[in-house]
């Protein structure tokens, strides 16, 4: 799960991370009542789910309330394009107006999972401000990491080792330990993912401050931390995707023609796959998952039609746990509740096929049955381009 | 000839009496699997629908039993304390079925399981299977038949996908093994290469990937570097992924151009293995490469 940035600085706040004085503001009137509270210069934040709002618009400094009302009444309602959005853009609904900041230099600080290790590692780099995985492929050196002891927080020759990579003088070491380790601390108590500040920047005051956050969370942690919960920002994603984790279905919108329906995640990257080597394109990823029944496929059919770029379904089914026959039960009441009007193969192996096959076979709907895996894909290619499968 | 389970198991149930594990029990007895015991704590004392013994801890189950092996279907919550215990308790192999532990949990459990003599299987897989000996999971015990390929994958279906192909095609299974799709597993692909380069029962060898991490490189140096000469037939899922998203387990996840299928599939035919463009072609590689 995401959140805004700044949700992220609130939280930064929360574990002493010393963050600029900023508020959030939905409208150009709170806004400017944000600009007025903190007097001075202020930088106008667009906030959405992705990186490279600079560059593409988004954040702009202010002189005082003035040009803050002009400015947040641009960017709001603005369709932000960066190289993560998509060409589309995304519309920005939130400002995040914040104090400015005199930057005396941009530094990097960063929390991961390294899986080769299995544990989280920290990286900090002198390279702040840049996108951090051009600085690691171009100049692997300027990224010093500290790997953290499972169930530790960074050991104090940890600490000092970063800071001092970071070029920090005097006072500012103290801050960097201090903020370092505020930063997994957060880390750690709210099960994040992914945490990135970038730029963590010098001040000419001499003070070390986070002037962006960016925190991802574990998806499988969420279920111990219910304030997490209320910072979801549901309009940040997709509408049909979450609809389908209300039924515990996993969907992903992709931009093709071929709608999939698969147990299984392995399969269902394989059936978008061979979808592809056919020809065609996968209109989505859709994993039923492991305790399907006649209700989730019936939602997730549902799901799958109401893309309007659908056209035809591969429904791709190897019953393990769940059972070919369930999966062919919430098919075929799916289709008795949903008009469809494009075709539907489909292929079922496993646990109960041969049952599951015979249902679909003595119900009145019309499938287009296959015999194996490549034979559905060449199927459900053909059935796009109008050819009889 | 088998790798890590076979007719010498003595499995030991974790969560035996949820509605998972009594299902999949009942299961893996009808198979002819030898379940000596379950764990449920608080019930202890009991014996479940199959007449298994219950035990409050896998401490006991084992002093009691003789259990050398553990199989998990603990809620997620506690899966990652059930794999510690049964590590503590000096079981040579667990298997964790359990999917949606959180990372943090695994990364004290994989700690825990380093300094130690048990392996782990999973967690989010479907289990280990030696066809016609042993199931330990939640496979479809029918489509596996003894035989002497091997198969390692990183997915529960696409797995019964590859088994089903090679079992059509008379090409039996020496050990099959799902090693889960988290980014935080207890065996790599490299791990069970090894074993499976070493059991003379097994003739050749079926790798499936999956984008994210890069388990599957290590898989491809090490066969470079030791000149293994077993054919390997490999398939990696995920080339139509979109970057940045999470394709429903967790560690399927491409960032920053990392852990790319295309990176993989170089990778595994630079050392010599044959890839499938296709997941419907691996059963015919595999039949091609035995000659």
């Amino acid at each position: 799960m995401k959140i805004h940035e700044y949700q992220g600085k609130a939280i930064f706040a929360e574990f002493g991370v010393p963050v600029p004085e900023g508020y959030p503001a939905f409208t150009v009137d709170e806004a400017v009542a944000a600009a007025k509270k903190i007097g001075g210069k202020v930088v106008v934040k667009a906030q959405i789910h992705a990186g490279g709002r600079g560059k593409g618009g988004g954040v702009k400094l202010a002189d005082g309330p003035e040009q803050v009302k002009e400015l947040a009444g641009q960017i709001l309602g603005m369709q932000l394009v960066t190289h993560q959005t998509g060409p589309a853009g995304k519309e920005v609904q939130r400002l995040l107006i914040e104090k400015a900041s005199n930057i005396d230099r941009e530094l990097y600080a960063g929390i991961v999972l390294d899986r080769s290790r299995g544990r989280y590692v920290m990286m900090v780099s002198t390279e702040g401000g840049m996108e951090i995985e051009k600085v690691a492929a171009e100049t692997p050196e300027k990224i010093i990491k500290e790997w953290i002891l499972p169930g530790s927080e960074l050991l104090p020759y940890q600490l000092r080792r970063l800071a001092y990579a970071l070029g920090l003088e005097g006072d500012q070491v103290k801050q960097g330990l201090r903020t370092l380790q505020a930063l997994w601390q957060a880390f750690a108590a709210k099960d994040c993912s992914l945490m990135e500040v970038n730029p963590l920047v010098v001040t000419s005051e001499g003070d070390v401050i986070a002037l962006d956050a960016k925190l991802n969370f574990d998806d499988n942690a969420l279920f111990r931390h219910p304030e997490l919960q209320e910072l979801r920002d549901l309009s940040e994603e997709d509408p049909h995707e979450v609809e389908a984790a209300k039924f515990n279905l996993n969907y992903i919108k992709l931009d093709g023609n071929v709608g999939c329906m698969v147990n299984g995640a392995g399969l269902a990257m394989g059936t978008m796959d061979i979808i592809k080597l056919h020809g065609g394109e996968p209109a989505n990823f859709l994993d039923v998952g492991g305790v399907a029944n006649a209700e989730t496929v019936s939602n997730g059919f549902r799901i799958i039609l109401d893309d309007p770029n659908v056209q035809a379904v591969l429904i791709n089914i190897f019953g393990g746990i769940v059972r070919a026959d369930r999966i062919a039960e919430g098919i075929i009441s799916a289709m008795q509740q949903v008009e469809v009007k494009v075709p539907v193969v489909v292929r079922m192996e496993g646990t109960n096929a041969e049952q599951a096959r015979q249902m679909l076979d003595d119900s009145p709907l019309k499938f287009i049955v296959a015999h194996s895996l490549g034979d559905a894909a060449q199927k459900a290619v053909m059935a796009t381009k109008g050819g009889a499968a | 000839m088998s790798i890590l389970v076979g007719d010498h198991t003595r499995l030991v149930v974790q969560g035996i009496t949820g509605s998972e594990g009594s299902y999949h029990t009942a299961q893996m007895v009808e198979y002819g699997t030898r379940v000596v015991a379950g764990v449920t704590p608080g019930k202890g004392g009991q014996t479940d629908a199959n007449g298994i013994p219950i035990f409050h801890t896998v401490a006991q189950a084992k002093a009691e039993t003789g259990a050398n092996t553990s199989v998990i279907f603990v809620p997620p919550a506690f899966a990652g304390d059930a794999i510690m215990e049964a590590v503590s308790a000096e079981l040579d192999l667990v298997v964790c079925i359990t999917e949606g532990i959180p990372t943090a949990d695994m990364v004290m459990v994989k700690s825990v399981l380093d300094g130690s003599g048990a392996r782990l299987i999973g967690p989010n897989c479907p289990g280990i299977i030696t066809p016609g000996q042993c199931k330990i999971g939640i496979m479809p015990g029918f489509i596996h038949q003894p035989g002497k390929v091997g198969v390692i994958s990183r997915s529960g279906t696409l797995t019964y996908e590859a088994v089903f192909q090679l079992s059509n095609l008379g090409l039996g299974q020496s050990t099959g093994i799902g090693i889960g799709g988290d980014p935080i597993i207890g065996s790599t692909f490299l791990d069970l290469l090894i074993l499976f380069a070493e059991d003379e029962g097994t003739e050749a060898i079926v790798l499936i990937g999956e984008i994210g991490g890069s388990a599957e490189e290590e898989a491809a140096a090490w066969i470079t570097e030791t000149g293994m000469t077993k054919p390997v037939v490999a398939f990696i899922a995920g080339r139509t992924a979109p970057p940045g998203r999470r394709m429903g387990h967790a560690g399927a996840i491409v960032s920053g151009g990392q852990g790319t299928a295309e990176s993989k599939m170089e990778a595994l035919q630079a050392a010599g293995i044959h890839v499938c463009q296709s997941p419907a072609d691996i059963g015919e590689s595999v039949l091609k490469a035995l000659g």
